[in-house]
Formats: structure tokens, C-alpha cells, sequence
């Protein structure tokens, strides 16, 4: 495991590079087919509308999985996350038009734990609207 | 109606192996548009120390949620799956997954609630490798939100 961030770089507060990561009905397709969750409400508008949501939403895996991006990029080896954790609070809604949605990152430095690790908070926002709570890694650092 | 409370503990059978493939990480990555070498270059995932390709750090969920259906379409849990959301989801690495692994998952009901006529469902997912080392835990929280007018 060789992080290219270390230890003692990073303080309390250090912030990570902020992301923002498109999504698109497209991008959602290529994710159902990739993880194997086809639940309609991921690509079928009708189906959506029927059980209460706006539109089609985004999968929580999708968001959780470009969240981290922004750790394992900062990081360098994806192995350096030990731990990552979040609470979906509110959908990504995604429109069908070229556009979509824009999952946008941040993430700074929390803690800094024993054994060369560090606990890293991060923000996910979609639409002025968080879609991730209580979402935070443990990073293993050089 | 509340879920029955005597699941708390119960523990399914570990899942067949799931044999993780170079070309699945190599998808998945695509599909969550994420570049990393280590994801795709065997070569670039040796220099970071690892054997061979290694997964993202998500990748994990798509094995054990297949084996949390044991638990969600358990007939004598009684869940109704259609009301079911994914509240929070938390993993804890031993190690990563790698291409050539062979995973299986044994699943453990560790928590049922009810919060304002919500079902809330705790599933943790312990994932092994071909020599029974542990390589992740999955913890799931599914929240079966209640009729409307009950």
C-alpha cells in the first residue's frame, strides 16, 4: 500500500481537491449493467413517478462510489481507504436530457488517527441539496 | 407489521464463491468513469504493492447485497421489498478485492428496529477469500418505509 500522501503532510482541516462528477440516464444505464442493480427506478421514469419519487434517482452506490474518487485520487492507492461509510439522505434526481445531474465533492481531513491514518469527512451535494450524510473515510497514509 | 425480532443474530449460509474478473473491475471503473491505473493496469497496481488489478473501493456491494437477499427474501422475515430503501452503507477493508478472488459472503442479521411504523433492518456481510482470510465487511442498513394511512 503506497499512498502518496503522508502523514504528516495533513493536519486537521487539510482539504482534498473538490470533484464534481456528471451523471447522466446514460451513465446510470452503464452503472445498472456494470453492478447489477437494475431497479427501475435507476432508468424508468414512469415506474419512478408511480412509487413517489420526482424522476429517476441516481443509484446510492453510484453517488457513494463517485464520492470516494475524491479520497482514492488524493491518496493515490484506493487501497489506502480502510473504511468508508455514509447515510443516503437525499436522492440524486436525474433529468432525462443530455445534462443530468452533477454530483459535486468535497472533503477534508477530520481527524488524524493512530497508525499513520486519518479520518477524511466528506460533502456530497446534487441541486443545492446534500445527498450524503455522516459520510466519512479512514486512509491509510505514507 | 413489525419484524419479527428473534431474526436478531441470525446468520445465513456463506454464499457460493464469486469469482472476481479483471474485465468486471475494468467495467465497473468505466462505469463509474473512474481512470485509476491500479483499477485496469496490471503493472501499475504492482507498483502500488498489490498482486494483481485491484476493485473500487464500492465494487464489494454488487456480491454482498446479492447475498443479503438470503435475508430480504427470507419468507419467514416477511420484508416487504417494495417499500425497502438503502438507508446507510458502510464497508471496512482488511485488504482490497482483487482480480482472481474468490469471495464468499456470510450474512448476519445484526439489528431490527421500528421508528414511526418503518422497518429498519441492520445486514452485515462478512466476505472471505478463497483461504477463508477476511478481506471486507459490509455493513447495510434497508429501511422499509411504512404504508401510507398506517
Amino acid at each position: 500500500m503506497t499512498a502518496k500522501i503522508a502523514y504528516d503532510e495533513v493536519e486537521v482541516g487539510t482539504e482534498l481537491p473538490a470533484q464534481s462528477f456528471p451523471v447522466t440516464r446514460a451513465t446510470l444505464v452503464r452503472y445498472a449493467g456494470a453492478s447489477g442493480d437494475f431497479n427501475p427506478i435507476h432508468w424508468n421514469e414512469k415506474f419512478a413517478v408511480e412509487v413517489g419519487l420526482p424522476d429517476v434517482i441516481a443509484h446510492g452506490m453510484f453517488t457513494m462510489a463517485e464520492a470516494i474518487r475524491v479520497v482514492t485520487d488524493w491518496a493515490g492507492d484506493p487501497a489506502a481507504v480502510v473504511e468508508y461509510g455514509v447515510r443516503f439522505t437525499k436522492p440524486v434526481v436525474v433529468p432525462n436530457d443530455d445534462t443530468g445531474a452533477l454530483i459535486e465533492v468535497s472533503a477534508k481531513v477530520a481527524a488524524k488517527l493512530d497508525d499513520q491514518q486519518v479520518r477524511v469527512d466528506l460533502t456530497a451535494m446534487s441541486a443545492g441539496q446534500k445527498v450524503l450524510g455522516m459520510s466519512r473515510a479512514v486512509v491509510r497514509l505514507a | 407489521m413489525a419484524l419479527d425480532q428473534s431474526f436478531v443474530g441470525r446468520t445465513y449460509p456463506p454464499t457460493p464463491p464469486y469469482e472476481v474478473g479483471r474485465e468486471k473491475i475494468r467495467e465497473f471503473a468505466e462505469a463509474i468513469g473512474d481512470a485509476n491505473a491500479a483499477y485496469t493496469d496490471t503493472e501499475a497496481a504492482k507498483a502500488l504493492g498489490h498482486p494483481d488489478v485491484i476493485a473500487p473501493p464500492t465494487f464489494v456491494f454488487a456480491i454482498t447485497f446479492k447475498a443479503a437477499g438470503a435475508v430480504i427474501e427470507d419468507p419467514q422475515l416477511g420484508l416487504d421489498y417494495s417499500r425497502v430503501v438503502h438507508g446507510d452503507q458502510k464497508f471496512a477493508y482488511t485488504r482490497p478485492v482483487r482480480a482472481g478472488d474468490r469471495l464468499s459472503v456470510t450474512s448476519t442479521i445484526e439489528a431490527i428496529k421500528s421508528l414511526a411504523g418503518n422497518d429498519i433492518l441492520d445486514i452485515r456481510g462478512e466476505v472471505h477469500d478463497a483461504s477463508g482470510e477476511h478481506v471486507v465487511t459490509a455493513w447495510t442498513k434497508l429501511v422499509s418505509r411504512a404504508p401510507e394511512g398506517a
